[in-house]
């Protein structure tokens, strides 16, 4: 930590060093001319002047303006709160009526307007507030090597013996290890959304959610495993039990597909990327785009959207949404960056005309300086 | 047992006493009756610090002493113990590493030690033993034992000189390796030993080991079968060293005093205090009030973070339960582990790496002093020295020179220029011709006669040949006796004589002071040369080129006190005679009245025309007086206490009564761009002082020379001379000066506050302080009554005040007083101190940054210095250049640490107000870790080595240039507060800015969703183009290897984070930024917020750079024609060249 270099000490500790004298020996070759050691490297000596940052100024502003229109015109989003905290609202019964060992699921339904049509592909995102998967005890709260597909983990003596995380407390074991273990994976989102659209004739038709590509699919295909050795989930994750909360085990999540269990079942992983802030969305599912049709995808019109109410926020003062949104090459629709956009680029743009100005009037008196000394 | 127990008790009762007693080659001796041979330590030189065994738990100890590997340690404690956001990893591996490379660094220097002590102990020595010649290991060799050393061997302990091969009992040593003199030092046998050693019975007492490499005391007794013991002194001169080597001497043989760990090369070089720099203070500082940054942080998070789960809810969700270990945990203690969990979480504020990066920059940037091929100089082949690389950037920030003059203003280069004798004036023919132009006709011969006597004419030069000891150097052949050699030279002169004497025969004196060489030299140039030593006759050939010798009975030597030196001598006639040369304020005292009143006009006059100026004077010694000062001398020699003392009481008693033959004058030189160096200092706001221990004119006229007196300068003169007073008492006098010279330079002069150099200006008169030794000592030591501290703080404002301070007369001791008194002066200015002789020591010691100048004055003063250089005119470059530079980079270097840490760990703060204050961590540990030490750290370094604000010749030619940074300009709280503000600015934007992105964090195309370490990652990559681009725009001297390392660094956290990214890492418990880096450059929105945010970060400072540039890129051009302008620099500038030429050309004509 001190390489304070002393040469002087040095030279004193070895004194019996025959012909070696004192401290002026070690410098008596004359010093290198070299570029480097003379400090005179070739050096590029840019100074950054108003007239070689105006044009800079002007390129930003002209780029930055277009970009921000387009971030703020472009998509669309609709935002629907079910939780239920109004009497007036629909699922006010299910928010009041909630117990984690109810068998019988409450549903309601929400009704809403779109008032333009959603053209393309429609994401379909739940948002949770207040709800906080970032707390550092919750995001702790899990086991990648568990979700990785090692098997060690899942075995009740193992991970006794400490082998498996210790992360997961409290949500480890219960009388076996629970797979998958922490209280992400414990707090899993459950409602069930559905929509159907409104026919102005008045009948319901569902409108098909597709639950594939929701998640990342690096982590659909390569952190997320399902633990080897056999095909039938159930007979892999004999010996472990489901999580508390959970009402059906891991390998039984989405009884329609079968490759959609286990751990690499998509609304598990996309639960178990840890939103960013308190209040946030996740990706529940998407809508696609009709195949050879000019209709958009979701029409105007009247929408009924079935919640199988499971999931209890009021505890903790939370909200439950559902969003609907539209995406365009640069992602979800986002007003503060458009804003922000707009902005950073007017003035930059009116920042290049106050320089232009002092520069234009700087230029003129150090030129009549320069002449005048 | 008990036995033993004794001796040992003894042993340690002795080792209390001022003495040791040793008996040569362990006889017991007749009068002690029973030998108990006292236990010294063992000759084994231990100048390693470690063992194989110790290293580990001392170094480590070592290590964890300083302050902040402590803190470190602390923090990387807590978080093993306490369940930290943060893994103890990422503090414990920087750490590691930094303890691991510091360790590594010393062990092999340790390593190296441990090579060079068994190269020492390890030797193979000769030992006398029972009559036997033994090899030995020089480890073994034990205090009393009879050493035999051979020519060119280093002495293994030291020893007393026994006996030597050669006839005249002497042998010659070099000390280079000691002190760096190379010239060959006489030492002298102990007198009337007996020629068989194995017979010898004698007992040595001598003074305790000591360091002083030029003091030593002892007497040693003979003991001869059945006499009174003889009695013989011991000095200095029969001393040899450890660690010199025998030099044109066959062999010789020693007794061994002190051995091991008690020879005094080895007590000398036992660590000297370090001097840390001003930076550091700042630095210091800042820390504070980052530390305090970090604990409000700390504290302001753990109090929101239990008001905040106060509310229901909040503390415990059902999604987020507590183990029941957590639940157990009393609340006060979680409180506390809570607080400590912040303090890891934020201590990155406070890197590691900002520690590493300071010293590597200062240990690297050092080199830069010792490759400059500026500072190389032909003459010695050498080129600049850094002893020292704490100190570079107080190059840049000194305020007060304190230059010696004699070797450092002046070359210290003697030439004999004129002589007076008896009130005549003798001038050498033509003295404007070369310097060895020893055109030696007999003209002076005839020159003299017209004027003194000629019997006082043989009189003087005689003295001039006797009174010195130089040495006459003998020929590098193989000669062994100084007879051969001298006999040698005889012949040569014999055979030149009346011819052109070749110069390189005039190179053969050897002395410790050039001004001996220039009046020998000087003796020659009338006809009397001086032949050299034939054991213990002085031999001297007269002008008729007959040799005649002197016995050389006493020599009285120099030294700074007394300043004279005498020699007693006796003449063939048998007559004894004292020649005595010295200083005249030394002189004229001792001698009668009326011969003073002839010479002291020549003396004053020489003295103003900046010459040395030595008074010789003679006594003739009659039998009784003679036997007086012998008994008085050799009992004050043989004094084991206050040998100084007493010698000096009988030196005095001697040195009356003498009277006055003449007075020489000696030249000495200006050293090269001398007066140029000063000006070039005076113009970068530096005060120069000159401490002096000449005479008050000679210092004054050199003053002149160099332009750090002018003209216009007022001087306020405060010596012996003004205050003699008839009237009042000295004191009063002082008083009365002191009053009125403080109402002149402080109170009338209201612009010109005491320390502000900014304010110094030409257009207020220029004042001169002169003080001389005795004056200064009435100043600061006054008697008590008459309150001292006032009377000091008036003369240090007067001297503030002054451009220049002349202090002459000064011993050592009150050089360092006085640069002492500035250091602690308030705003404590930075002080410098340059010297070449070992008179300079303590001020270059006691200054902050000493400068050594590798003269002819020995080595000590660049043992002693910081840094050495070859000779004055490098000490522009020295702080004007690399001084400035060195300052501008770790100031910068520093100031860009803190500002890089706070807006690297601001948004980690923020994100706890987001996450209900749980010290989730933003970023991923290997962020965290790898943020100072490979992302950020490289640039910056480089930058802090290569930058070059100012290009170094701009630097040189504008001195004022080195005002923009004096008073610690850009490590003040102003620039801090910027870079603190800037921090705040950038840190507060890239976390927001995410966190408004983060409103909807659908950010990919496919719709898919971005989680919290995409988060922290989109910060951080901000961070890291952002710090760095500042960087960029902070460099004004791109050379390629910033070009390589700023790209290169962002290349290489491009490539790291998919590297990390890219695997599921088997070592890892999360797979917590697995394709986080990929997917978020997959992702557009990311990148337009990733460039919106760094361009906004950048913004207010590419503002400020424009808005400044309308005269920024234009000063450097145009600073010196604004300069010459205003007046300020020009006067001096434009008058340099003539002056300058003039001191070269015609010195004796330099006028007051």
């Amino acid at each position: 930590m001190a390489p304070s270099y002393n040469a002087k000490e040095e030279d004193g500790h070895q004194p019996g060093a025959t012909g070696h004298g004192g401290a002026g020996t070690m410098t008596n070759k004359k010093p290198d001319n070299t570029a480097f050691k003379q400090q005179r490297l070739p050096a590029w000596q840019p100074i950054l002047t108003a007239g070689t940052v105006l044009p800079a100024f002007f390129v930003i502003g002209l780029i930055f303006i277009p970009i921000g229109f387009i971030l703020i015109v472009y998509g669309l989003t609709l935002l629907i709160d079910y939780t239920g905290v109004d009497m007036s609202s629909p699922c006010y019964n299910c928010s009041q009526s909630y117990s984690w060992n109810n068998t019988q699921s409450c549903t309601c339904s929400v009704h809403f307007s779109l008032d333009q049509p959603f053209e393309s592909n429609v994401f379909m995102y739940y948002g949770l507030s207040n709800f906080y998967q970032n707390h550092r005890r919750y995001v702790k709260s899990r086991d990648d090597s568990q979700l990785n597909g090692d098997k060690t983990s899942l075995q009740y003596h193992i991970c006794t013996l400490n082998r498996c995380s210790k992360e997961c407390e409290p949500y480890r074991s219960s009388d076996k290890p629970i797979a998958p273990c922490g209280a992400i994976a414990n707090s899993l989102f459950n409602d069930t959304l559905e929509l159907y659209y409104i026919d102005p004739n008045g009948s319901r038709t569902a409108i098909p959610l597709v639950k594939k590509g929701i998640a990342w699919w690096t982590d659909k295909h390569v952190k997320f495993r399902n633990p080897s050795g056999n095909n039938n989930l159930t007979v892999v994750f004999q010996g472990t039990s489901k999580p508390v909360n959970w009402r059906k085990p891991v390998f039984e999540l989405d009884p329609l597909d079968s490759d959609n269990n286990g751990f690499i079942n998509e609304d598990f992983i996309v639960w178990m990327r840890t939103a960013a802030l308190p209040t946030f969305r996740k990706l529940y599912c998407i809508i696609q785009k009709k195949p050879n049709n000019m209709t958009p995808t979701l029409p105007r019109g009247e929408y009924i959207l079935e919640v199988t109410y499971n999931y209890p926020v009021r505890s903790f003062d939370g909200r439950k949404r559902m969003i609907l949104s539209t995406i365009s090459w640069m992602g979800g629709k986002n007003p503060f960056l458009g804003i922000a956009y707009i902005t950073v680029g007017s003035v930059c743009f009116c920042l290049g005309l106050v320089l232009l100005s002092i520069h234009y009037r700087y230029g003129k008196r150090n030129n009549s300086a320069e002449i005048s000394s | 047992m008990l036995r033993r127990r004794l001796n040992r008790l003894f042993g340690r009762d002795e080792r209390k006493v001022d003495s040791r007693t040793i008996y040569v080659g362990h006889r017991p001796c007749p009068t002690t009756e029973a030998l108990i041979p006292p236990k010294f330590c063992d000759n084994r030189i231990v100048s390693s610090k470690y063992t194989v065994w110790n290293f580990l738990p001392k170094n480590l100890f070592e290590q964890f002493r300083r302050i902040a590997n402590f803190y470190f340690l602390i923090i990387f404690l807590v978080q093993v113990i306490v369940d930290t956001p943060t893994s103890p990893v990422t503090s414990g591996l920087p750490l590691f590493f930094v303890i691991t490379v510091t360790a590594i660094k010393q062990g092999y220097e340790d390593w190296l030690r441990h090579k060079a002590d068994n190269e020492v102990n390890k030797y193979l020595v000769t030992v006398l033993e029972d009559g036997r010649r033994a090899r030995k290991e020089s480890e073994k060799i034990k205090v009393g034992d009879v050493v035999e050393v051979v020519e060119d061997e280093t002495f293994p302990c030291d020893l007393i000189l026994l006996q030597s091969s050669r006839e005249d009992e002497t042998c010659f040593v070099t000390t280079a390796s000691l002190d760096g003199e190379s010239n060959h030092k006489t030492h002298y046998t102990v007198p009337d030993t007996e020629k068989n050693l194995e017979s010898l019975s004698a007992t040595i007492e001598c003074e305790q080991p000591q360091p002083d490499l030029y003091k030593f005391v002892g007497r040693m007794h003979i003991y001869r079968n059945d006499q009174e013991p003889a009695v013989r002194s011991l000095g200095p001169e029969n001393l040899l060293l450890k660690g010199a080597t025998l030099k044109n001497t066959q062999k010789i043989y020693g007794v061994a005093v002190y051995s091991g760990m008690e020879t005094k090369m080895a007590l000398n070089y036992q660590g000297k205090s370090q001097k840390r720099s001003a930076v550091e203070k700042s630095i210091n500082a800042f820390l504070l009030v980052y530390l305090c940054i970090l604990v409000s942080k700390a504290l302001v998070c753990t109090t929101l973070k239990y008001v905040w789960q106060s509310r229901p809810g909040q503390d415990e969700p059902w999604y987020n339960q507590k183990t029941q270990k957590e639940k157990d945990t009393n609340l006060y203690l979680k409180m506390f582990t809570d607080f400590l969990s912040f303090m890891v979480l934020f201590n990155f504020i406070i890197p590691v790496s900002m520690y590493v990066t300071v010293e590597m920059q200062k240990f690297l940037g050092s080199f830069f002093i010792s490759w400059d091929k500026d500072f190389f100089d032909p003459e010695i082949q050498e080129g600049a020295l850094v002893n020292t690389s704490d100190l570079n950037e107080e190059l840049g920030q000194v305020e007060y020179v304190f230059t010696d003059k004699t070797g450092t203003l002046t070359q210290n280069n003697m030439e004999f220029i004129e002589c007076c004798i008896d009130g005549f004036q003798y001038k050498y023919a033509d003295s404007g011709t070369e310097l060895d132009g020893f055109c030696v006709t007999d003209g002076p011969v005839s020159m003299l006669q017209q004027k003194a006597g000629r019997e006082k004419e043989e009189l003087f030069l005689r003295a001039l040949c006797l009174c010195h000891t130089v040495q006459v150097k003998e020929a590098t052949g193989q000669g062994d006796g100084v007879g051969d050699g001298v006999e040698n030279q005889v012949d040569g002169v014999m055979g030149l004589d009346g011819e052109m004497i070749h110069p390189a025969d005039l190179r053969g004196f050897i002395a410790s002071s050039p001004d001996e060489v220039a009046l020998v030299k000087g003796a020659m140039k009338y006809g009397f040369k001086f032949l050299g030593m034939e054991s213990k006759n002085m031999r001297v050939m007269n002008r008729n080129n007959d040799v005649e010798t002197y016995e050389l009975l006493h020599v009285l030597n120099f030294d700074p006190v007394r300043r004279r030196m005498s020699v007693i001598v006796r003449t063939k006639s048998g007559d004894t005679m004292l020649f005595c040369k010295g200083a005249d304020s030394s002189i004229f005292p001792r001698v009668r009245q009326e011969e003073v009143d002839r010479i002291r006009m020549h003396v004053e006059r020489n003295a103003t025309e900046g010459y040395r100026t030595l008074c010789v004077a003679y006594k003739l010694l009659s039998s009784e007086e003679y036997d007086q000062a012998d008994t008085g001398l050799r009992e004050a020699k043989l004094a084991l206490q206050d040998r100084e003392e007493k010698l000096m009481a009988v030196y005095n008693q001697v040195e009356t009564g003498m009277s006055l033959i003449g007075a020489t004058a000696v030249e000495d030189r200006l050293q090269e761009e001398a007066a140029e160096t000063m000006e070039a200092l005076q113009g970068a706001g530096m005060k120069v002082w000159v401490l002096t221990g000449d005479k008050m004119e000679t210092a004054k006229s050199t003053c002149y020379a160099c332009r750090l007196f002018q003209r216009s300068t007022e001087l306020l003169e405060l010596t012996v001379r003004t205050l003699v007073d008839p009237e009042r008492k000295r004191e009063e006098r002082l008083h009365e000066l002191l009053l009125d010279y403080h109402k002149r330079a402080v109170q009338d002069a209201p612009p010109i506050k005491a320390g502000v150099t900014r304010s110094w200006s030409s257009a207020n008169q220029d004042y001169g302080f002169i003080i001389d030794g005795a004056t200064l000592s009435l100043v600061l030591n006054s008697s008590p009554d008459s309150n001292s501290s006032c009377y000091k703080s008036l003369f240090l404002q007067i001297c503030q005040n002054c451009t220049t301070v002349l202090c002459c007369r000064m011993a050592p001791l009150q050089k360092a007083q006085i640069v002492k008194m500035v250091k602690n002066s308030k705003g404590s200015p930075i002080t410098l101190s340059i010297g070449d002789g070992a008179n300079d020591v303590s001020m270059i010691l006691e200054a902050h940054v000493g400068i050594g100048i590798k003269g002819r004055e020995g080595r000590q003063a660049v043992r002693n210095s910081d840094y050495a250089i070859p000779k004055l005119k490098h000490l522009k470059k020295l702080l004007l250049g690399h001084g400035h530079l060195y300052y501008v980079r770790i100031a910068h270097l520093v100031q860009y640490f803190f500002y890089k840490n706070l807006c690297f760990i601001l948004p980690q703060f923020l994100y706890q107000f987001f996450c209900g204050y749980s010290q989730q961590p933003l970023y991923d540990a290997a962020y965290l870790t790898m943020y100072n030490i490979c992302f950020t750290s490289m640039p910056i370094l480089a930058n802090s080595l290569l930058e070059q604000h100012i290009c170094m010749e701009v630097l040189m030619d504008n001195a004022a240039l080195y005002r923009d940074v004096a008073k610690n300009a850009m490590l003040r709280w102003g620039p801090f507060l910027y870079w603190t503000l800037l921090g705040v600015y950038q840190g507060l934007l890239f976390f927001f800015g995410v966190r408004f992105l983060f409103s909807n964090p659908a950010l990919q195309d496919n719709g898919q969703v971005f989680g919290n370490w995409s988060y922290g990652t989109i910060v951080f990559t901000v961070l890291v183009f952002t710090v760095t681009l500042k960087l960029a725009m902070d460099t004004r001297h791109w050379t390629w290897i910033n070009h390589f390392v700023i790209w290169g660094s962002l290349a290489f956290y491009m490539f790291f984070s998919f590297f990390w990214g890219g695997i599921i890492w088997p070592f890892l418990r999360q797979q917590r930024l697995y394709f986080v880096f990929a997917n978020m450059l997959s992702s557009v929105s990311a990148w337009l917020i990733i460039i919106l945010l760094i361009l906004l970060s950048l913004l207010p400072e590419i503002l400020l750079l424009v808005l400044r540039k309308p005269r920024g890129p234009h000063s450097r051009q145009k600073k010196p024609v604004v300069q010459s302008g205003e007046g300020e620099t020009q006067s001096p500038r434009s008058s340099a060249r003539p002056l300058l030429m003039r001191t070269f050309s015609d010195e004796s004509n330099t006028i007051l």
